[in-house]
């Protein structure tokens, strides 16, 4: 997967939003991201590590919220998780009709940072 | 200390610009298929012989995408259709910026079916969306028999799975019902194709349901 390209995406969507909320230092930002997407943590981290060494981001951590997959059967309604071998057949009634509710998330949750006039 | 709540999508602006494709596939008439596999499965052959098939039928231009050269843009130029080839220089998909660049030259006047090549890769462009209206994914009989659960995403995603080079079955250990019995688990709905590009074998009934495919998105042939 291509998490560096990911972390310079978020980096972006941060630096800008920094910029409009007149915030000079970045402290903490948090991603949500479904297994369904292959992105995975520790290269995520690796990345932000790479990445973060300006003054906006040094020092900054990174949260990762991961989220597992969960179906819905179309038939029955029955919710469930595929389990490690991507089986997306419905446990209850066997048919192959499901819908992921959950898995493919791929987000910049929100971060926290100092202002330039604050504190400290 | 301020926190900031976004939810924003990372891969945002590629998905900007695959709907914008979509959009734009939808306005023209245009039935887009997204073709991956792994390099060397036979996608450009199936091409092909789909071309071949279905030309005097239909107007299809194709979109090629690899690192490097115009090989397979050639050998579909060949083909009496057009085709436009989109060299990544290294990335290893196709996004959907490069297709909005791509079909930006070609001439779409009474175009129903689009296809788009993607780089051979099993991993990355299943990550990206391109604009398409499905996907279709290309193994072949000579990679053994753990692709579908080893690449869970892109077969999850597939329209269709083609099954290429079951001309060579006697040659390898390919267990053609342990396959499908595969993709049943991921992907129930999906619809497999043996087919063979080399022989021929198989592409008349792939090519019947393209042919269904593009009718269904309400162009009549």
């Amino acid at each position: 997967m291509h998490e560096l390209s990911l972390v310079e995406g978020m980096m972006d969507i941060v630096r800008e939003s920094a910029s409009q909320n007149n915030i000079h230092r970045i402290t903490r930002v948090k991603l949500v991201i479904g297994e369904l997407t292959m992105a995975l943590p520790d290269s995520l981290r690796f990345a932000f590590g790479v990445l973060s060494q300006d003054e906006l981001f040094r020092g900054a951590e990174l949260e990762i919220e991961q989220l597992g997959v969960i179906c819905r059967c179309e038939e029955c309604g029955n919710k469930f998780k595929p389990g490690d071998d991507y089986v997306f057949l419905c446990p209850g009634c066997g048919n192959g009709r499901v819908v992921v509710i959950q898995g493919h998330e791929l987000y910049l949750d929100s971060y926290e940072g100092d202002e330039a006039n604050g504190p400290g | 200390m301020v926190q900031v709540n976004l939810q924003t999508n990372i891969l945002g602006a590629n998905e900007l610009i695959a709907r914008k494709n979509r959009v734009s596939f939808k306005d023209q008439g245009i039935l887009a298929i997204n073709l991956m596999s792994s390099p060397g499965s036979g996608k450009t052959t199936i091409l092909e012989r789909t071309i071949e098939r279905l030309g005097s039928e239909m107007k299809i231009a194709v979109i090629e995408g690899d690192l490097y050269t115009d090989r397979d843009a050639q050998r579909i130029e060949q083909k009496g259709v057009q085709v436009i080839q989109i060299n990544t220089e290294g990335t290893c998909h196709l996004d959907a910026g490069m297709v909005t660049s791509a079909y930006e030259k070609i001439d779409k006047s009474d175009v129903v079916l689009l296809f788009i090549e993607n780089v051979g890769n099993l991993v990355c462009p299943a990550e990206f969306d391109l604009g398409e209206d499905f996907r279709v994914v290309v193994i072949s009989t000579t990679e053994g028999n753990d692709k579908i659960p080893k690449y869970p995403l892109i077969f999850r995603e597939a329209r269709a799975v083609l099954v290429n080079k079951v001309d060579l079955l006697p040659y390898t250990e390919f267990n053609l019902q342990e396959c499908q019995e595969d993709l049943k688990k991921i992907n129930p709905s999906a619809r497999v194709f043996p087919l063979s590009g080399r022989t021929g074998e198989g592409i008349e009934i792939w090519c019947e349901w393209l042919l269904g495919e593009v009718r269904a998105k309400g162009r009549n042939l």
